[in-house]
């Protein structure tokens, strides 16, 4: 620390995206998709009789926690079966729309991590900014799949895009459902098309695509011209799109994950899907710059600054972990039966009670124990630890959140899942990789680099 | 604790003469007793060679304590001495006593660092600290080097002092 490194420039270094790591992910990708096959084998070939069983007690059990709640899922159950998409075939649905939204949260924590610290001004982060950039990436992609998968799912993922619902003649017209229309159809009738939904869910990624596109465009121009020009209209595109980013991601949250469970609603969503997102994205984050560090690249990047993502990734385990808590105590208390329905579903059945336990074990205890000493945080092999945790565990979070809605008491977490996550995985390592590989490593004309350099806490 | 009177008082003006000073003195086997600055020098600490602080470990204690505490208030209150119906819930259930198990945690731990700061840094009520330089609290950086602790010389001391940058030299004697 004695001698100041006063000097900001950044020799030319640029991220190899080397062959091995190329077929370590192939290698990935075929796993996954052979477990996802595999998975697809067993949950056909298992039983239906089984499936209505668990249904109707499910029924009975929610009736008699919940009268009108009960009554509605009474017909969830029914309709499901003469629906007839077959249960696997919701299952991989189901998976896919969760895993899309796990991954394509840390593609939009990218931009968002970028945002947060133009806006805030901040120094320390400078040399490791390409890496969320490069998990921005992901997101136009995985935006499409959103949009393409609820155009083929929609009616297996989200219960209120039935037009029966919404029909008074029908014997299994929901007043409660018909009452939240407008959300989704306006200014179509009700039960129709639903544009207001997909308007929303195009306009987002359209916002926050157009945001990312111009403040990578300001970033890649600052390493070839320099100045300060660049940072500050950073700063200003980072702060227009934080505020539009504060509204869109709890909508996002309501309309992709909440409104799977259709009578349930809680003031808490938006950011309990915020909160997921953002610390699986620092997770993410952290977990790259050190394995970049390990293969030699980043040797600006000290303790310090890892000190700093650790803290992040401690922070935001308890900031995620006060929100969930927030909602679920609240829930608790009131104990209202519409309410208390949806962790009722989650504590107390079957498949899913110890992913509800596992979620607070991962994503709390042991981040929170493991991360606490100031070396956990400084040390690159305790976090190598607990990034692997933190995302695991969150993606069993929005597992969580998404699949007990749709699938009832048929889900599981079995090859299906594990295979498609573990595909999801690979495709978007390659997405960030190769674009992490297309640009400067480290940005060259970054006006805090010297500050960053000289951190120290 | 101050039994030593004697003091050589080097008076710095830059942070970064000071930080390349501190090790070049140290070096020549002189002992600082203290470098007091106007803000915080980021690095100060390690070229003095000073250990961590173990607080952390006091405040993860202080910690623990506060939790306990508060889950066997709450389990005594609530299971034994006078359990009440509140919405419903079990006389003895978890989810409401974890907000006051925070907040007793937190306060402990905040309260007892304090406390344990104080204690260790030896601040009590009527104890002054002494002042080697006034101009400490303002633009100057206060090195002082404790006469008694020290095998050189007081010029010897003084040459090195004023030879790593150094403005200026006093002597500071406590009675």
């Amino acid at each position: 620390m004695a001698a100041h490194a006063h000097d900001s420039h950044i020799a030319d270094e640029r991220y190899i995206f080397k062959p091995q790591t190329k077929r370590t992910l192939l290698i990935v990708l075929v796993v996954g998709l052979a477990l996802f096959a595999l998975g697809v084998i067993l949950a056909m070939n298992s039983g239906h009789g089984h499936d209505d069983h668990a249904t109707s007690r499910a029924a009975t059990a929610l009736t008699a926690s919940a009268d009108q709640h009960g009554a509605a899922d009474t017909h969830a159950a029914d309709e499901h079966a003469h629906h007839g998409t077959a249960p696997w075939l919701k299952r991989i649905y189901t998976s896919l729309w969760h895993n899309n939204i796990f991954f394509v949260g840390i593609g939009i924590i990218g931009l968002f991590f970028i945002a947060i610290q133009y806006a805030a001004q901040a120094g320390w982060s400078a040399p490791i900014k390409r890496i969320p950039l490069a998990l921005g990436h992901w997101m136009p992609i995985g935006g499409l799949i959103m949009i393409a998968l609820f155009f083929v799912a929609g009616h297996d993922l989200f219960h209120w895009t039935h037009g029966y619902l919404y029909d008074k003649n029908h014997a299994e017209y929901d007043a409660i459902i018909d009452g939240k229309a407008p959300y989704f159809f306006w200014p179509m009738a009700a039960g129709s098309f639903p544009v207001f939904y997909v308007v929303r869910m195009v306009a987002f990624f359209g916002l926050w695509y157009m945001f990312f596109t111009w403040i990578k465009r300001e970033m890649l121009a600052e390493d070839l011209s320099g100045g300060t020009n660049h940072w500050y209209k950073m700063r200003k595109y980072s702060a227009i799109f934080l505020v539009i980013f504060g509204f869109s991601s709890s909508i996002g949250a309501w309309d992709w994950v909440m409104s799977i469970d259709t009578h349930w609603y809680s003031t808490m969503f938006g950011w309990y899907v915020f909160a997921s997102w953002w610390v699986t994205g620092l997770a993410t984050i952290t977990l790259i710059v050190v394995n970049l560090k390990d293969a030699g690249y980043l040797k600006m990047v000290n303790s310090n600054h890892l000190h700093d993502l650790g803290k992040f990734v401690f922070a935001f385990s308890i900031f995620w972990t006060y929100i969930w808590f927030g909602q679920f105590l609240l829930i608790y208390y009131a104990h209202i039966p519409e309410e208390t329905i949806y962790f009722v579903q989650r504590m107390k059945n079957a498949p899913y009670s110890w992913v509800f336990y596992a979620n607070l074990l991962l994503n709390f205890v042991l981040p929170f124990l493991l991360l606490m000493t100031r070396d956990a945080k400084r040390q690159m092999s305790m976090l190598k630890v607990v990034c692997p945790i933190v995302i695991v565990g969150h993606w069993f979070d929005f597992y969580n959140m998404v699949t007990p809605g749709v699938m009832q008491q048929n889900g599981g977490v079995g090859f299906l899942e594990i295979g498609l996550a573990l595909t999801f995985l690979a495709a978007f390592l390659w997405v960030v990789l190769t674009a992490l590989s297309k640009v400067q490593l480290v940005a060259k004309n970054h006006p805090f680099m010297a500050e960053s350099l000289n951190h120290h806490i | 604790m101050d039994t030593n009177k004697n003091f050589l008082v080097g008076i710095f003006g830059d942070e970064d003469v000071l930080l390349q000073a501190v090790p070049a003195i140290r070096d020549k086997g002189i002992k600082i007793h203290e470098v007091y600055t106007p803000f915080p020098v980021h690095g100060l600490d390690e070229v003095l060679g000073y250990k961590r602080t173990r607080l952390p470990i006091a405040a993860f204690l202080f910690g623990m304590t506060g939790t306990s505490l508060a889950l066997i208030m709450q389990l005594w209150m609530m299971g034994y001495d006078w359990p009440m119906i509140i919405g419903g819930k079990n006389f003895v259930s978890l989810p409401p006593f974890v907000p006051v198990t925070f907040e007793l945690t937190v306060l402990l731990a905040a309260l007892g660092m304090v406390a344990t700061f104080m204690i260790v840094s030896d601040m009590k009520p009527y104890k002054w600290p002494r002042q080697y330089d006034l101009r400490s609290t303002d633009d100057k950086h206060v090195m002082a080097i404790d006469l008694g602790d020290n095998k050189l010389s007081k010029a010897e001391i003084e040459s090195i002092l004023k030879s790593s940058g150094a403005q200026e030299v006093n002597e500071k004697n406590f009675e």
